[in-house]
């Protein structure tokens, strides 16, 4: 249904249908919300079951934590600017902070791989204990996610190349960058709970 | 449609009377033989009070508001009022709810906080500590003062308190004997408790309530209430004719498997209690192979090494598949 | 990886063996027939791809009708095993396996496919809309739903049907005691379906929040819509638990996590307070829109407004916020001590507060009014007094104390059926008579619907009431079997055999549709039961595709009874009709379900390999939907005009 066109909207709110949409996704990720906070609470339930296996403060490297907080932090400033080039309607300049964002996400990733590599030699895997299981699956689940906003968002790059902007495309993009600063506000939950509660 | 009333009235009047009829005697929560049970059933006694005060108001008016205002051909010009509601109705019926919720609750909170308790006039008598292990599919009870395991049966002393401590080799289970006490769970690694005294001579079906596979229906044991005199001379005589129980013994009981009754003259405590966190598990999921797909199992080798878990990778070849119970 | 194909099919009993040829045979047959009356592109193209919310709902029912027959004949199973002590009907293993999927079937492949389909049909019309708000997705909800299903259902036949019970407990539930991949089935078909009905509660919500008709406040929204907003909310905060709660158990069975295991540190407990944070919840998910089907059929068949309207919002409104703070009284004998379950007993007890001024505002509803005993009106009225004991049983139930009494016996199964059944079941038998002449344009028979009343209603009680007191004689659920001394064998025959006239209720429910579509007398009307009160009732009968020629205006609750008692609104003017804009057809979402349905069966058997290889096809779906740009079509004049006319009559028609 994409009904009638109000130019006087930002333009991700022009189509009826994106203004639904952009609802509609508030309602997901309401839903995402305690899909979180289910996991940190069987987190928080299990962290102290190590099972003979590494406790957290054995394990976490907090100084290359806090280097993929600051890539994470860093990709949702720029994931801002994106959303300022597209209500400009700079296509070129959305575009390129837009690959500058997912550069971000894709040092956030490459390091959290890393880390997950780094456990699995020091014997800690999701099979060593209840709190690993936990710590893998939380982390898991938020790299997966990102994983998710880091395809989705080629997909609207390509959308951007050949459609340009307009109230869909801009309806995409808006929607995608709320998904990236809802990622961004979990890890700062991760941050705190998980590896800074963690190591103190 | 009066027909049809009358028809589901005698209908319901038939059953209650079959109901009533078949089981006047054997209702076993009716039927305590101990103050934990009887305090329980008091406290059921009273809520039928309130609970059938609501079913006659509720249904009364629903029989009579039917009846009085249903279609007839004659009434059919009839227009039935526009009324939106009526405010100090519906507080009466949102406030007469909440006073039968407090009469309800108060003696609910008293009797879940006395059956924590020894039961008055019990409070002098030493209490007599048994630790239930429940097991696929079997009950074991140790009575670690006077050094028995009994398999499946348990005998206790009347008039004396009994402190239950419940937990389990495996699956979770529900530890109930409905003449004597009302039930809890027991869990691997926990120890849950459960005091019961039984003010009469006389033999208890106990079991467990909760599913815990295919031996489930069968997990039954018997609860025999002996005097003083009696008991005694049981504990004697099982100290002196019963075997030894011995780990590898233990192991083979700890199969899934159904087992009649056994006696030792020592127990299981001396070597593990399942209820201790780091307690070591007697598990074995090969024992447990069903008719359908054989899945993958993970290897056992918690707690000791964890340096292992290196090799323990889930893209590795499968363990166990090639064993499947038919 | 090694696939054992000889232990593929479950073979060695006979019923099963029986039941996998009555599959491959019916499965045959439908595609024998869709061939040889050359309905594959009917098919295809006006149901399976269909977005039409209508549709879509009707695709919902039939799918619940199904398993209500497949949920059906489990629980005739379990009725039959036990009529008679120590019998060997089933053995324990088939027992267990049909007692599980007896409880899984009913409620989420048979209790919310059956509301979710009635709250599609009615709910767009209600609110004056022509369709979801994400109609697409609509779809692919219903796929997910049905691919769920399909793959739970397959379990029995091959692999192994889980037998864990329907709350799945752990650690029973896990590797180290069932080790077969039965319970994988469990853990990989309900995230199936359960993302489906994530994305079904979105959808609603913002349909309803969002594709209002003008005038249409929220505080005139019929109680239907308002129930169906709250329990769209209830599954947008509970189900996303379950997702995890089933990830968790996925990740204990496939890849050897620790979540639930009694081994490694796992905690059992947690499995039973995650399932019953979104369990008990989604008790009140498939109760919520009953309750508004009741208050839509009350006020109908007594020619009277719903009596306190704004304390029935209220109420459902406290409900939802309650189920949410009650889960902990599925275990009081989990041994937390008496302060938790105080606690427990007074947040549970406090759910039938709201629920009691509900009953008292059906009850005064009535009062005064003319009621009719219409098929749809009757199941409502025996709703009220069955209902009634499954809630006061509900709250002896509730109070911790005596619950150590009741707790996981036969007390508690009656309990819980006299809920759902009353509930739910007859609140979408009355759903399907009451609405059924809206969407085909025919009422079911009142004749035979009598039959099916009588037999269902005498049937349930007879089944269910003994049940009761085998609990309280000391019979517990799941136990497939009991000895002759027990002495519980008279009640249990009692039962079996009212389970009997329960089924003979549900066939003639099926000769009464089959009967109705041959024989009833068709109708054209928009309001065939002369008294109707909300918007769904404005329109043609049946609804044409696009609901409304020109959206209604509303300024009042019951907007329909309203224009009727104003004789406003029923003329239409011609030169108001424009172009209908509607979604176009997609088959996107039955391919998806498709693969989900593969990639679920994959997971199951643990072949990651060919799972991660179907995997792909679900990230190339969603590239597609991605750069997917369909824009619907647009309904002409002339059709609209055309269809208006025939039905309206010249009367109500105002050609300038």
């Amino acid at each position: 249904m994409e009904g009638k066109i109000n130019t006087s909207a930002p333009i991700e709110y022009q189509s009826e249908q994106s203004k639904l949409n952009i609802l509609g996704f508030w309602v997901f990720l309401a839903a995402e919300i305690i899909l979180f906070a289910t996991l940190f609470s069987v987190f928080g339930v299990l962290k102290d079951r190590t099972a003979g296996g590494p406790a957290g403060s054995e394990i976490f490297e907090i100084k290359d934590v806090i280097i993929q907080t600051l890539l994470l932090l860093t990709s949702s400033f720029t994931a801002g600017i994106v959303i300022f080039e597209m209500r400009r309607g700079n296509r070129r300049g959305l575009i390129i902070w837009l690959v500058i964002t997912l550069l971000f996400g894709l040092g956030f990733l490459s390091m959290e791989i890393n880390e997950f590599m780094h456990y699995y030699h020091e014997g800690a895997t999701m099979q060593t204990s209840a709190f690993l299981s936990s710590l893998f699956v939380l982390l898991g689940t938020h790299g997966a996610h990102v994983t998710l906003g880091t395809g989705w968002a080629i997909l609207i790059i390509i959308q951007l190349l050949t459609k340009g902007i307009n109230p869909t495309t801009a309806g995409k993009m808006h929607i995608w960058s709320l998904y990236w600063h809802f990622l961004d506000v979990i890890w700062i939950f991760i941050f705190t709970f998980v590896y800074l509660a963690g190591v103190l | 449609m009066k027909k049809k009333k009358g028809l589901l009235v005698s209908a319901m009047s038939i059953l209650l009377l079959l109901v009533l009829s078949g089981c006047e005697t054997n209702l076993v929560v009716f039927d305590p033989k101990g103050p934990q049970a009887r305090a329980i059933m008091d406290l059921i006694n009273w809520s039928f009070i309130w609970i059938g005060l609501v079913l006659v108001v509720v249904v009364g008016l629903f029989v009579y508001i039917i009846w009085k205002y249903r279609a007839r051909p004659e009434n059919a010009d009839y227009e039935p009022p526009d009324e939106k509601g009526n405010h100090k109705l519906e507080v009466i019926w949102t406030l007469i709810p909440i006073v039968i919720v407090i009469l309800l609750t108060i003696p609910t909170v008293k009797t879940l906080y006395a059956l924590e308790e020894v039961p008055e006039g019990y409070e002098d008598v030493e209490p007599l500590v048994i630790h239930v292990t429940s097991a696929d599919w079997k009950w074991i009870f140790s009575y670690p003062e006077e050094d028995i395991e009994t398999v499946n049966y348990v005998n206790i002393p009347v008039d004396r308190p009994v402190t239950f401590k419940l937990t389990s080799a495996g699956t979770m289970q529900s530890f109930w004997i409905p003449s004597l006490a009302g039930q809890e769970y027991t869990m691997n690694k926990m120890e849950t408790e459960l005091i019961v005294v039984a003010d009469e001579e006389g033999s208890f079906f106990g079991r467990n309530t909760n599913f815990n596979g295919e031996g489930y229906a069968g997990m039954e044991f018997e609860v025999q209430a002996q005097s003083p005199a009696d008991y005694e001379k049981w504990v004697k005589e099982a100290k002196e004719l019963s075997p030894k129980l011995t780990e590898e013994e233990y192991k083979e009981l700890l199969k899934p498997t159904h087992l009649g009754r056994l006696t030792y003259s020592n127990t299981h405590l001396d070597w593990v209690d399942h209820a201790d966190h780091n307690a070591e598990l007697y598990i074995d999921p090969e024992l447990y192979r069903g008719h359908g797909y054989p899945g993958k199992i993970f290897t056992e080798d918690e707690n000791e090494n964890s340096e292992n878990h290196e090799n323990m990778n889930m893209d590795e070849e499968e363990h166990g598949g090639e064993h499947s119970g038919h | 990886m090694d696939i054992k194909w000889d232990q593929l099919l479950v073979s060695g009993d006979p019923l099963i063996l029986g039941s996998q040829i009555a599959i491959v045979l019916t499965m045959v047959g439908v595609v024998a027939a869709l061939s040889y009356f050359k309905k594959w592109k009917w098919l295809w193209n006006g149901w399976l791809t269909s977005v039409d919310h209508k549709r879509i709902g009707i695709m919902y029912i039939i799918m619940g009708v199904l398993m209500f027959f497949r949920g059906g004949v489990d629980g005739l199973m379990m009725k039959a095993q036990t009529a008679v002590p120590e019998n060997t009907f089933l053995d324990a293993q088939h027992y267990n396996e049909v007692f599980t999927t007896h409880g899984v079937i009913m409620i989420l492949f048979m209790a919310m496919p059956m509301l979710i389909g009635i709250m599609n049909i009615v709910i767009p019309l209600q609110i004056g809309a022509r369709d979801v708000a994400f109609p697409q997705l609509n779809l692919l909800s219903f796929w997910l739903t049905f691919a769920g299903a399909m793959l739970f259902n397959v379990s029995f036949v091959i692999g192994g049907s889980p037998d864990a019970g329907w709350t799945s407990y752990f650690p029973l539930a896990g590797k180290e005691f069932t080790p077969g991949v039965g319970n994988n089935y469990y853990m990989i078909a309900l995230q199936i379906a359960g993302i489906g009905t994530l994305m079904t509660g979105i959808n609603f919500i913002v349909t309803i929040l969002k594709m209002r008709t003008k005038g249409m406040t929220l505080m005139r929204m019929p109680m239907f819509t308002w129930t169906s907003l709250i329990t769209s909310l209830i599954i947008v905060i509970a189900f996303p638990i379950f997702t995890v709660t089933l990830l968790l158990g996925m990740m204990d069975r496939l890849y050897g996590t620790h979540f639930f295991t009694v081994s490694g540190g796992g905690l059992d407990m947690l499995w039973s307070n995650l399932f019953w944070l979104w369990g008990h919840p989604e008790v009140y998910i498939v109760i919520l829109p009953a309750f508004g089907i009741y208050s839509e059929i009350i006020a109908t068949f007594t020619k009277k407004r719903l009596f306190g309207y704004g304390s029935m919002v209220i109420s459902i409104v406290l409900i939802s916020a309650l189920s949410m703070l009650v889960w902990v009284h599925h275990f009081y004998t989990m041994g937390v001590g008496p302060a938790v379950n105080t606690v427990f007993s007074i947040t549970t007890m406090m759910i039938s507060i709201p629920t009691g001024v509900k009953m008292f505002n059906w009850l005064f509803t009535m009062r005064k009014g003319r009621i009719e005993f219409t098929a749809p009106m009757m199941w409502a009225l025996a709703f009220i007094p069955t209902f009634l004991i499954g809630g006061v049983t509900g709250v002896m139930l509730a109070m911790a104390a005596a619950d150590f009494q009741y707790h996981n016996t036969l007390f508690l199964v009656a309990h819980f059926h006299y809920t759902l059944i009353p509930g739910v079941v007859y609140a979408v038998f009355a759903a399907l008579y009451y609405w059924w002449p809206k969407v085909f344009g025919f009422k079911l028979s009142e004749k035979i619907g009598k039959w099916h009343f009588w037999l269902f209603n005498i049937g349930f009680n007879l089944t269910f009431f003994p049940m009761f007191f085998l609990g309280l004689q000391g019979a517990v659920r799941r136990s497939y079997t009991y000895s002759e001394e027990s002495g519980f064998q008279p009640l249990f025959l009692l039962s079996g055999v009212g389970a009997l006239i329960l089924a003979a209720g549900f066939a003639a429910l099926c000769y009464n549709i089959y009967w109705s579509i041959r024989h009833a007398e068709r109708t054209t009307a928009n309001d065939p039961w002369g008294n109707a009160r909300t918007l769904e009732w404005a329109t043609a009968t049946p609804v044409p595709h696009y609901n409304f020629a020109t959206l209604p205006e509303v300024d009042s609750l019951d907007a329909y009874w309203e224009m009727k008692k104003n004789n406003k609104g029923f003329t239409l003017d011609k030169n108001q009709i424009k172009p209908i804009h509607m979604p176009g057809n997609s088959g996107l979402p039955a391919i998806m379900g498709g693969i989900f349905l593969v990639f679920g069966f994959f997971l199951v058997f643990e072949w990651h390999l060919l799972a991660a290889i179907v995997g792909i096809g679900i990230i190339a779906g969603l590239i597609m939907r991605s750069f997917e740009s369909n824009d619907g079509y647009h309904v002409p004049v002339d059709e609209i005009v055309k269809h208006e006319r025939t039905w309206r009559g010249e009367s109500k028609w105002k050609a300038k």
